[in-house]
């Protein structure tokens, strides 16, 4: 499958709550982040969990967070992220300009 | 107790006041319905024959004798072959194997301590781990605490490990939500410029490749 985003881009994880089995913590969910790298293609664990194929595989990207973006009351450094690894479906693009 | 011992005492063993302190036994506990699943489900998977009671038996030993070892092995190459280092970033298990390490059929990541980014590895979600080379994960790597804190207040937690960021060094928390394991390559300490591989492999911690502590060589 060809990935959606390049390195570099801006995304937005999904605020979304299914049930069931998911992989995408909640601390990121409606963040902001850039991919950072692509990682490459999985079947998708949130089906695979269910005893189904999770197919087509789904890209997965890392994604890198600045913590002052997860949490407005950060107090560490102003470098400091986080890089989570999100599948492709949890992903919107962000037209918003993030660091 | 009947009479075995042929008279009847308490068991007391003379004037000492002190109870002897019981550890708890596993089965103390209550059995938990993930416990009674655990075991249900691993009897199914034996008597439906997807696999042996021996080849179960076999893959635990297998991952309980892994240890940090064969990781602290790859960082010494990697400190002192800047081609291995290259390889090992890009694909820890094919590293692994030309060294003759089985890593596994689990794609692991390295990231790399640099003086301008400090890396430490969590798994908010469960507790993953790359085990098949630093082998079975701490406690305290597995527990919500940790878990919960290390992502939001990572300076602190590091604190707590005796581990001082600067603050213009990028602390980047890895969480381990999906297919791949992480692990740490930590920077190389100062003062051991002398030292052959296996001497630096001695040097390496399995809490350094974690990332919650930098290697020193005092």
């Amino acid at each position: 499958m060809t990935a959606r985003f390049a390195v570099g881009d801006k995304v937005r994880v999904r605020r979304a709550t299914p049930p069931g089995h998911v992989r995408t913590p909640s601390f990121i969910r409606g963040r902001a982040g850039t991919i950072s790298k692509i990682i490459g293609s999985f079947a998708n664990p949130e089906e695979l969990a269910y005893g189904r194929p999770g197919t087509p595989e789904q890209p997965l990207y890392w994604v890198r967070f600045p913590q002052t973006e997860l949490w407005p009351d950060y107090s560490g450094g102003a470098k400091d992220s986080a890089v989570v690894d999100v599948f492709e479906s949890w992903l919107d693009a962000d037209e918003e300009i993030i660091q | 107790m009947t009479g075995e011992h042929g008279h009847d005492h308490s068991h007391d063993h003379g004037d000492w006041p002190y109870p002897h302190p019981k550890q708890p036994d596993l089965e103390d506990g209550p059995l938990t319905h993930h416990m009674a699943m655990t075991e249900a489900l691993a009897e199914l998977l034996i008597d439906k024959q997807i696999f042996s009671a021996d080849e179960f038996r076999r893959q635990l030993e297998l991952m309980d004798s892994k240890s940090p070892a064969e990781g602290a092995r790859m960082v010494a190459r990697a400190w002192i072959n800047p081609d291995f280092k290259i390889r090992m970033l890009e694909n820890v298990n094919a590293a692994a194997n030309e060294m003759g390490i089985d890593a596994g059929g689990i794609p692991i990541r390295a990231v790399e301590n640099t003086p301008d980014v400090h890396n430490v590895i969590v798994c908010t979600l469960c507790s993953c781990y790359p085990r098949m080379l630093i082998g079975l994960p701490p406690d305290w790597y597995k527990s919500r605490a940790y878990r919960s804190r290390v992502v939001r207040d990572p300076r602190a937690v590091l604190a707590e490990f005796g581990t001082a960021i600067p603050d213009d060094v990028e602390v980047r928390v890895h969480d381990s939500t999906a297919d791949l394991r992480y692990m740490v390559l930590p920077q190389r300490p100062e003062g051991t410029e002398a030292m052959d591989e296996e001497a630096l492999s001695a040097l390496v911690t399995r809490d350094s490749m974690i990332g919650v502590t930098d290697l020193k060589t005092d």
